[in-house]
């Protein structure tokens, strides 16, 4: 029997990649530690190792194959105790490969992977007519940043691996080319320690943009985010600002961990004092970014790591910038109001569509800023509807799900036809165990079993 | 520089009673590894230096002790700590920086260092008195204040997190290269934070132009520093960092000055960061409600009798021929000034009940 050799995962969340380069050809004899292969995503390269000795029998991906699945075998190998004979298999095309990719790793993802096409409202900032180009929210933000950057010399980003690394997660891609390292500032792993010498340094006038390999590391950091930055303004009488964007990915990735996966949208959205925003596709992270940066108080930004490689229609413009504090109706309805924010905005448009077929007209609200919260908007839906779901990809309690019931019970309860539900992540530290974990978090079966409930239906 | 030994310039142990009254002397410590030495010299002050030191001094002492009064008239509210008897800290260093050019951030106990900075003993009173034309407009508080106009950026009430900000000012500086430092104080309390040794390393690996000054005043609230630093040599806290430290006597005016002016020019000249460790002793409690338990009253009572920084330089005056009756005219003006300021403090209104909501943000949105 040969021995498959298969196109690895860089990441947790890689579902396809590039095979840029062959190192062996077929008859070479490889042994244990010999590099076969590169491999390249769009955050990445890995050389690829042989961990068995052998006999490279066929290679059944050329080199330059863009979007080779995860797990899909790429080559074969004659393992050195087997007899010559039993190389030759019968023929395989090489793209066969490619197209049974193994269940599992695309099942995982497949919400992930899903390109959005799901009927969205367009975007009212947007006119009519206004070119528009498909991009990753990854490169959103990296515009975002540079752009910026070119305007305003008193940018600048600060974080582990922003520079030389070029983001743990490529965010930051090209920043240190463009910019140099003054501006894009490698630090050691000390997230108190730099978060703080952000803000003094915002407190003396510049505008930093300080990252988070992930906000679950910003919880060393808090303090400076809450004390040092979010209370300034108001302990000084308005003289000393702090205009400053903490920003990183975000919630649940895939498979990390209780440790490495928790939503922070509704602590940082109880600080007054704070921004907080926490955009869906690739426009709302650039326009938002951009404002993100220009604003004169302390911004807390939300991305999320399963987002960064989705790509969204972006339109055309320069300087591209949206106003903060601003819902989007993202998908116009009237039977229903699904609001949500990051990525359970694409769980609430799938359901949408879901509900569409048994005739349920379900608005979606991306609400894109936490804090300030755009009330009016979902207040001005609820009276359209009269009934209301909210999605939200984190814990229940405390949440910003439950900061909408209240503002439904207290300033909307005329206009409801239902209770408002909650559709959320189950209210446990996040499992590893891929059953657990795809227990443990919100879907869109869950958030259309909710709509149904309160449709009554 | 500097394969020489570090020079210790004071007593070994920080001492059980009493503050140091020290003139710097070479002990047998061990050599610190290829870090510079700085020199601490006394400074020269000329006769009207001195006045001014002695002014400075005594202003803060008399509205300290003003402020004390007013809390116990219950006119000042929550946590206030008093300076008392660390002026010479502030007065020697303040001194010889340059206004509109450094920055200065401090922790909770900033009175002194407002005054030290110009800023009007009338807005810093009326803030402790919580009214609407005190410096925070009243919503800051004793521990809360700023004037970015002065280049004081506060005033911190989290103990450890004016390090970091102070070390990032100083980013700001290299970043703009004003040619700026920044004087970032913190107690010997604070010097156990973790975030102060984060701050350390950055800002020596950054090179950055900040001069960390530990106001060692003996107690972290009640826990006396042998009770809770394994190295009780605070100057010698930065040492794995590579930052070269100095201890000065910090009830001595002069010696503050002195130092200070070497550091500076150490932290001008581009090479990183100073790292101060100042002796000095607070005759207060560690706020207004502090039961003292932790200390007798005569380990109080000896410093202030041998170790007084104003009393110190007053008895240098007198040696160098100002009158008697100059001082007290001296006392008198600061006084005066310390009484108006509590007068503006009482008399100012409340802020406006709309003011609860506003400078939450500064836009609109």
């Amino acid at each position: 029997m040969a021995i498959e050799l298969k196109m690895p995962a860089l990441s947790p969340t890689m579902e396809e990649g590039t095979l840029a380069k062959w190192f062996v050809k077929e008859g070479d004899e490889v042994s244990s530690g010999d590099i076969l292969a590169e491999i390249e995503t769009d955050k990445a390269t890995m050389e690829f190792e042989a961990v068995d000795e052998g006999v490279i029998s066929k290679i059944l991906v050329a080199e330059g194959t863009d979007e080779v699945a995860v797990g899909a075998v790429i080559a074969e190998m004659i393992g050195e105790d087997e007899e010559e004979s039993a190389a030759p298999t019968p023929a395989s095309t090489p793209e066969a490969p490619v197209e049974s990719a193994p269940e599992p790793a695309a099942e995982m993802a497949s919400e992930v992977t899903k390109p959005s096409s799901v009927s969205r409202a367009s975007d009212p900032a947007i006119p009519e007519g206004t070119p528009m180009t498909a991009i990753t929210v990854r490169e959103a933000l990296r515009d975002a940043m540079a752009e910026e950057m070119r305007t305003d010399d008193s940018v600048f980003v600060m974080g582990e691996e922003v520079a030389e690394y070029q983001g743990a997660y490529k965010v930051t891609q090209g920043l240190l080319d463009e910019f140099g390292g003054k501006r894009v500032i490698d630090t050691p792993i000390t997230e108190h320690g730099f978060a703080g010498i952000g803000a003094g340094a915002a407190m003396g006038g510049l505008k930093p943009i300080v990252e988070f390999m992930t906000f679950n590391f910003a919880m060393q950091a808090i303090d400076h985010i809450i004390n040092s930055a979010a209370k300034t303004n108001y302990m000084s009488g308005g003289q000393m600002r702090c205009p400053i964007v903490f920003r990183g990915p975000n919630g649940a990735a895939s498979r990390v961990g209780a440790q490495h996966s928790q939503n922070y949208g509704p602590w940082y959205a109880s600080v007054p004092g704070l921004i907080v925003i926490a955009p869906y596709d690739a426009a709302d992270a650039k326009g938002l970014m951009k404002a993100a940066i220009r604003c004169p108080d302390p911004v807390v930004f939300l991305e999320n790591e399963l987002l960064y490689g989705r790509s969204f229609e972006i339109p055309e413009v320069d300087d591209y910038v949206l106003p903060i504090g601003k819902a989007r109706i993202v998908r116009e309805g009237t039977d229903v109001t699904i609001i949500s924010y990051s990525i359970g905005v694409g769980l609430a448009l799938e359901a949408a569509d879901a509900l569409a077929d048994e005739g349920v007209d379900a608005e979606v609200i991306d609400l894109r800023t936490l804090r300030p919260l755009d009330t009016e908007t979902v207040l001005k839906s609820l009276a359209k509807t009269n009934r209301l779901v909210v999605a939200e990809e984190g814990w229940p309690t405390c949440s910003i799900a439950s900061e909408i019931i209240a503002l439904c019970m207290e300033q909307g309860f005329d206009d409801l036809d239902a209770p408002v539900m909650r559709v959320t992540n189950e209210d446990v530290p996040l499992p590893y165990a891929a059953n657990l974990e795809k227990a443990a978090l919100i879907d869109t079966d869950r958030i259309i079993t909710a709509v149904k409930k309160v449709c009554y239906r | 520089m500097a394969k020489t030994p570090q020079k210790a310039s004071s007593k070994s142990k920080i001492p059980a009673k009493g503050a140091t009254k020290t003139t710097p002397k070479k002990t047998a410590a061990k050599p610190a590894s290829r870090l510079p030495v700085l020199k601490t010299p006394i400074y020269k002050a000329s006769k009207a230096e001195l006045m001014e030191f002695y002014e400075q001094m005594l202003l803060i002492r008399r509205f300290e002790e003003k402020a004390g009064q007013l809390y116990g008239l219950g006119l000042i509210g929550g946590f206030c700590h008093l300076y008392i008897g660390q002026e010479a800290v502030v007065t020697g260093l303040q001194s010889a920086i340059e206004p509109g050019k450094d920055s200065v951030i401090t922790g909770y106990r900033d009175h002194g260092h407002m005054l030290a900075c110009g800023i009007d003993p009338n807005i810093v009173m009326a803030e402790l008195t919580g009214r609407a034309s005190g410096i925070s407009k009243g919503k800051g508080g004793s521990m809360h204040m700023f004037s970015v106009e002065h280049g004081f950026y506060g005033g911190h009430g989290i103990v450890g997190a004016q390090v970091s900000l102070g070390t990032g000012l100083a980013f700001g500086h290299k970043y703009k290269e004003d040619g700026g430092v920044c004087l970032a104080y913190f107690g010997d309390g604070a010097s156990n934070q973790g975030q102060v040794y984060e701050s350390f390393n950055m800002a020596e690996l950054w090179k950055l132009p900040v001069i960390f000054v530990i106001e060692n005043n003996q107690y972290a609230m009640g826990t006396s520093v042998n009770r809770s630093s394994s190295e009780d040599q605070l100057y010698r806290r930065g040492e794995s960092f590579r930052i070269p430290g100095v201890q000065v006597d910090g009830m001595d005016v002069l010696a503050v000055r002195g130092a200070v002016e070497e550091a500076l020019k150490y932290v001008r000249g581009g090479k990183g960061p100073v790292l101060m460790e100042l002796k000095t002793y607070r005759y207060r409690g560690h706020s207004m409600s502090d039961p003292a338990k932790y200390r007798s009253r005569d380990e109080v009572q000896d410093v202030r009798e041998k170790s007084d920084p104003i009393e110190r330089l007053k008895a240098m005056l007198l040696k160098q021929g100002v009158k008697e009756e100059d001082l007290k005219a001296l006392d008198k003006k600061v006084r005066k000034t310390v009484l108006e300021a509590a007068d503006f403090a009482e008399e100012s209104p409340e802020p406006e009940p709309s003011e609860l909501y506003t400078d939450v943000l500064v836009e609109q949105y």
